[in-house]
């Protein structure tokens, strides 16, 4: 039988695993960008996983609102991504101090 | 019932896996198709729970377009690859024991007593499959109940759109472009040069 639990399990999973390329991979930042599509790829699953257990339609909806803000972010820090690499020639991360924030 | 379970252990293994490939594959592009391996196996996830629409659009969009401008960005962009991998190694234990306390605390709550769930006597065993097909469920709520959120959505990529295109826009020299007011001003005295040339020889 699988229960929500079961779900929210892969979903936690799968995001502990998003977070932890994040770290792992410190100095790319295209692995960076795929871990957070990982990351929200886990957050759809909750709520889709909700949404049917609930038997609540609105959860489904909130994914699709993930899902386009997910593109969204892809294709701006995809970009940002090609800027960078034009001007400075490499993608490490720590690299990024222009700003001196 | 078994069925079930079986399609949602594979699906839901092959998934993790690839995650975990995700994150430690030496090669960006292999990272990338792994990605999609990850996606196609959520949507499968998806069909499961009986959201075939989004299943589609998840396959749709993002196998589609964004892990394909990931592979367009990995592919064209001539990165040392070897040299950005300094450091895994480094950070893997401290890593390893951040996922590992934070997915002991997520399943910590998850696994707790269902008796003390408030939501203990709403949530069924399992996933309730609908009559009404979901694609006309979620068409007959969203257009109505969550209009605006539809329009945002629109607004958010039209903005995404616009933002990328003038982030990688780039001015190449050379590019002949029309100055209409310097075109207008032109009279016989600029545009006119006299030049004496010699017998056998170019300007």
């Amino acid at each position: 039988m699988i229960t929500l639990e079961h779900y929210l399990f892969l979903g936690a999973i799968i995001f502990t695993l998003g977070v932890l390329g994040i770290f792992l991979n410190k100095k790319n930042l295209i692995i960076i960008l795929m871990s957070i599509e990982l990351i929200l790829l886990s957050v759809n699953i909750n709520f889709i996983a909700f949404s049917a257990y609930i038997n609540d339609i609105s959860g489904q909806i909130f994914a699709m609102l993930t899902l386009t803000v997910a593109a969204a972010e892809a294709a701006i820090g995809l970009a940002i991504l090609v800027v960078f690499f034009r001007n400075l020639g490499s993608i490490e991360v720590n690299k990024i101090n222009q700003l001196k924030g | 019932m078994v069925l079930y379970s079986l399609t949602f252990y594979l699906f839901s293994s092959v998934a993790v896996l690839s995650a975990l490939m995700v994150i430690s594959a030496k090669n960006p592009v292999h990272s990338v198709l792994f990605l999609i391996l990850s996606f196609v196996n959520a949507s499968g996830l998806f069909v499961l729970l009986g959201a075939e629409f989004l299943a589609m659009i998840l396959v749709v969009v993002y196998v589609g377009a964004v892990a394909v401008l990931f592979l367009f960005v990995v592919m064209m962009l001539d990165i040392n690859f070897v040299k950005l991998r300094e450091g895994f190694l480094q950070y893997l234990p401290f890593g390893a024991l951040l996922g590992i306390v934070l997915v002991i605390e997520l399943g910590i709550l998850f696994l707790t007593d269902r008796s003390s769930n408030i939501y203990n006597n709403q949530i069924p065993l399992q996933p309730i499959v609908s009559e009404l097909e979901n694609t006309k469920m979620i068409g007959q709520i969203l257009y109505t109940e969550y209009f605006y959120l539809f329009q945002i959505c629109g607004i958010i990529l039209l903005v995404a759109m616009i933002g990328s295109i003038t982030l990688t826009l780039r001015d190449k020299g050379g590019v002949k472009r029309q100055n209409i007011d310097s075109q207008n001003t032109v009279d016989a005295s600029t545009a006119i040069e006299k030049k004496k040339v010699k017998i056998g020889e170019g300007i």
